[in-house]
């Protein structure tokens, strides 16, 4: 089997994420230290999240007009592949907000539990949970053509929820999560140059890392139709 | 077996939280001193090198079973 060019890419850029991630020169921030460096991980996981869910609404309008249970079964791969890098994302943010976050001195941030009431952080969990929903719904539906039809346009609606409650919500709302006044990781202004030469390279790779498994995914459930 | 497990995680994050105090935001410089991120750096490429193998052999698989269908 020789290996597509984005697979080898996705290989690539992952091993550039990891390798230059930790030796490449970062800028020195107090209270954030060397974990700055998980702006290559953590933010990335989002960022693929966000372009999967996108690749998965796009199949499930494709379906709608179409009918091709192809499209809803990529659909599907799709939305799967970015709720497990939202998870991700969130379980790195904990360990990340519990080493920079917590503050003995001020009780409001003293313990985990009082920093996880983060405005950014209750809206991901409902996005997350959202797109739970979604798998949930359609394990309910016996009927296959019913069945995706009922999911597509229900992934359209997750899709929407998505900008109230991981866009717009936390942002006018006080909290400890950057990214108050903007997109502080997409800002030429903000983000450091020498960290720029690195996330960008990174999300590209994380998201076709994600996009490879995803169509593993897809095409074993191609397989797993034509033979059932 | 459980009070094992968590009385190693326990001294683990009690190593974490200690690791932290005593170090006052100390950067790069020190790290790299003794020369030590490079391990993690090798255990690190070495998961992620172990991930994709078995991915690129998992995509191996379903081709064959693509062709023979």
């Amino acid at each position: 089997m020789r290996l597509s060019w984005w697979k080898l890419t996705a290989m690539i850029l992952v091993g550039y994420a990891v390798i230059g991630g930790l030796l490449l020169p970062v800028p020195e921030l107090t209270q954030l230290g060397e974990t700055i460096r998980n702006l290559y991980y953590h933010v990335c996981m989002w960022f693929s999240m966000m372009i999967l869910y996108t690749l998965s609404i796009i199949h499930s309008i494709k379906y709608l007009n179409k009918g091709n249970l192809l499209h809803d079964n990529k659909a599907k791969s799709y939305a799967g592949m970015g709720t497990f890098m939202g998870i991700l994302g969130y379980a790195t943010g904990a360990i990340w907000a519990s080493f920079t976050w917590a503050d003995p001195n001020n009780p409001a941030y003293a313990s985990f539990g009082s920093i996880m009431r983060e405005p950014k952080l209750i809206g991901a969990a409902i996005a997350l949970l959202i797109y739970g929903a979604y798998f949930i719904l359609r394990n309910s539906i016996l009927d296959e053509d019913q069945r995706a039809r009922v999911s597509s346009v229900y992934n359209v609606f997750a899709y929407a929820m998505l900008f109230p409650s991981i866009w717009i919500i936390p942002r006018l709302l006080p909290s400890l999560h950057p990214g108050q006044e903007g997109n502080p990781a997409l800002n030429f202004n903000d983000i450091d140059a020498r960290m720029r030469m690195v996330f960008y390279p990174a999300v590209l790779g994380w998201t076709l890392l994600g996009v490879w498994i995803a169509q593993l995914h897809i095409r074993l459930n191609i397989i797993n139709e034509k033979k059932g | 077996m459980k009070n094992k497990l968590s009385a190693l995680l326990l001294s683990f994050f009690g190593f974490l939280s200690t690791a932290k105090s005593q170090s006052s935001e100390t950067m790069a410089s020190t790290m790299r001193s003794n020369g030590k991120i490079y391990v993690v750096v090798a255990v690190l490429t070495t998961i992620v090198a172990g991930l994709f193998f078995y991915l690129i052999r998992i995509d191996k698989k379903v081709s064959k079973l693509e062709k023979d269908l």
